[in-house]
């Protein structure tokens, strides 16, 4: 990739980031942090194409590793937001 | 499958991370918001699988490691997450964030010895930047399990020359940082890895317990921003974006949390670094202080007009949710006008309270924020303290110094009368002593909080 669309790309999205979530009150803390600890459970992508490149032994085995704690980051995190959010169901103020 | 179509997809799992966020940030939509991202996760993981790398062949290399290590890591976080109670919900948090950032620093040693002497400087700089901060995400998170889990102490554990030790590993960090990307070589980034590592524990260690909730949040952002520079590493406009997001809204809400509790986000994060030993009590003072009976507390609720209960951790941890409402029911029967007044992070994280209460069908509009209920203490008759103690300390307000200085409370000595429901005389969670524990006007029930709420509803009704 080209650097100047990677830094395009980042600084982009730190704005966005930073706008999608400026008015939150704070009932939702928890749940708004667990939901962004599970987005980033998508390295997951990550760990499955270093593990399609994986030339030797040890690379293979720290990427099936890789892969084992960002399915748990990805799956666990989305789950328990749910969980979380479905206490809130149904209550209206 | 084209590299085009393939960047689409990306794109497209980039946008629902985006509306996922938006989504969680209000209450009605939050739900929805969650599943949106889950939904772009999946997206993303499927399409990989047709697509790794340029000129990957079809199936994948490695793919029955691939989708075991996916079978194996499904079988521990979905029953994990399913089965966790309310109350240890935090600490599951901290620990999915921290095997997060484990898994961006082996992606990122793997790539590293993959391209070998093919990495350009870029790669070089970027790896070394998630071997780091990976690393300090993953070993800073299990700290904060354990003290929130209880398996260690939940003070600010301070070492002599501590400040100094820390420095010292941070700068070692960066040197040898600097070596990896001068040198190159496996062995250097191991050291690495390893100093990150110790560096992880040094720096959550003088984190005390009020605070640890904003230092997930932090810890949290960190690995989004690892989750981008792998992007950048992989060639991967999806990872560039969701990781650039979470690092972005996570700084965000990292500051807000620190806000709401009246912290400073500077003081919270080079704590490490100033951190002196506070002067917290270890044990109760031998001094007066009025204890009652359940029929004691009774009565007084039972000429009271208003009411406001004040639940903290202890009521979760006693799993008396339920028996509180069972009072609260049969308080509002008798014409008594009954609120709850919710410290924003009471509990052990912000909005923990509002998870455990709605859990237990507390009907949502009894529950007022801190704002709302403080001016209104004044008109109460009593007040009941249940299994909360640090969130009502006035020593936040008049106690320049002490660890909660500072932070907004509930401002329950201005009712007419305090009722604590409390286990013992112990402190609360940060380790501070509760003046308002030998005010005059407080009455103090010792015992379990789901016994003593038993009683309690059973002597109200008798009268």
């Amino acid at each position: 990739m080209e650097p100047i669309a990677v830094i395009s790309i980042f600084v982009l999205a730190v704005f966005v980031g930073f706008e999608v979530v400026s008015k939150v009150s704070s009932t939702l803390h928890t749940p708004l942090m667990s939901g962004a600890n599970a987005i980033h459970g998508v390295i997951l992508v990550g760990a499955i194409i270093v593990a399609d490149h994986s030339s030797t032994n040890l690379e293979l085995g720290l990427a099936v590793a890789a892969i084992v704690l960002a399915t748990i980051n990805m799956v666990g995190g989305f789950v328990v937001t749910d969980r979380m959010l479905e206490m809130f169901k149904g209550k209206k103020k | 499958m084209s590299r085009t179509l393939y960047d689409l997809v990306g794109l497209a799992a980039g946008v629902a991370f985006i509306l996922a966020l938006k989504g969680l940030s209000h209450p009605k939509t939050a739900r929805r918001g969650n599943l949106i991202g889950a939904f772009g996760a999946t997206l993303a993981t499927l399409v990989v699988f047709f697509y790794a790398n340029p000129g990957s062949s079809l199936p994948l290399n490695n793919l029955g490691w691939i989708l075991g290590a996916m079978v194996v890591g499904l079988a521990v976080g979905v029953p994990a997450a399913r089965k966790v109670e309310m109350t240890q919900m935090p600490q599951l948090v901290a620990l999915f964030n921290g095997v997060g950032g484990g898994a961006a620093a082996l992606v990122a040693i793997v790539e590293y010895l993959h391209l070998g002497n093919e990495a350009t400087k870029a790669e070089v700089i970027f790896t070394v930047f998630t071997v780091i901060v990976g690393c300090v995400s993953f070993s800073g998170s299990v700290i904060t399990f354990m003290k929130l889990q209880e398996l260690m102490t939940t003070r600010p554990v301070i070492f002599p020359a501590g400040r100094f030790i820390i420095a010292a590993t941070l700068v070692s960090v960066i040197g040898v940082g600097g070596w990896v990307v001068a040198a190159l070589g496996t062995t250097p980034l191991l050291v690495l890895a390893g100093l990150s590592l110790l560096f992880g524990v040094l720096f959550v260690l003088p984190v005390g317990g009020a605070d640890v909730p904003i230092v997930i949040s932090l810890l949290n952002a960190f690995t989004g921003l690892t989750v981008a520079a792998s992007g950048y590493v992989l060639d991967s406009v999806l990872l560039i974006i969701a990781g650039t997001l979470v690092g972005a809204s996570g700084t965000i809400l990292t500051r807000l949390m620190a806000e709401a509790m009246g912290r400073s986000l500077f003081g919270t994060l080079f704590g490490a670094f100033t951190a002196k030993p506070q002067a917290a009590s270890d044990s109760a003072e031998e001094r007066p202080v009025r204890s009652g009976s359940p029929d004691d507390v009774a009565i007084l609720l039972n000429y009271a007009r208003r009411v406001v209960i004040v639940p903290g951790f202890g009521l979760a941890v006693a799993q008396a949710q339920h028996t509180v409402r069972e009072l609260a029911d049969l308080m509002i029967s008798k014409g008594i006008d009954v609120a709850y007044g919710i410290h924003p992070v009471a509990g052990r994280m912000p909005g923990h309270m509002n998870v455990l209460l709605a859990e237990a069908n507390v009907p949502y509009d009894q529950l007022e924020e801190m704002d709302e209920i403080n001016p209104t203490f004044s008109q109460t008759d009593v007040a009941i303290v249940i299994g909360a103690n640090d969130v009502v300390n006035p020593a936040a307000e008049n106690t320049p110094g002490c660890p909660i200085y500072g932070m907004p409370i509930l401002k329950v000595s201005n009712a007419a009368n305090v009722i604590f429901l409390k286990r013992s005389m112990r402190p609360g969670f940060a380790g501070i002593e509760n003046e308002l524990l030998y005010d005059p006007k407080t009455m103090l029930l010792f015992g379990d909080a789901k016994a003593s709420l038993t009683k309690v509803v059973s002597a109200l009704k008798a009268l």
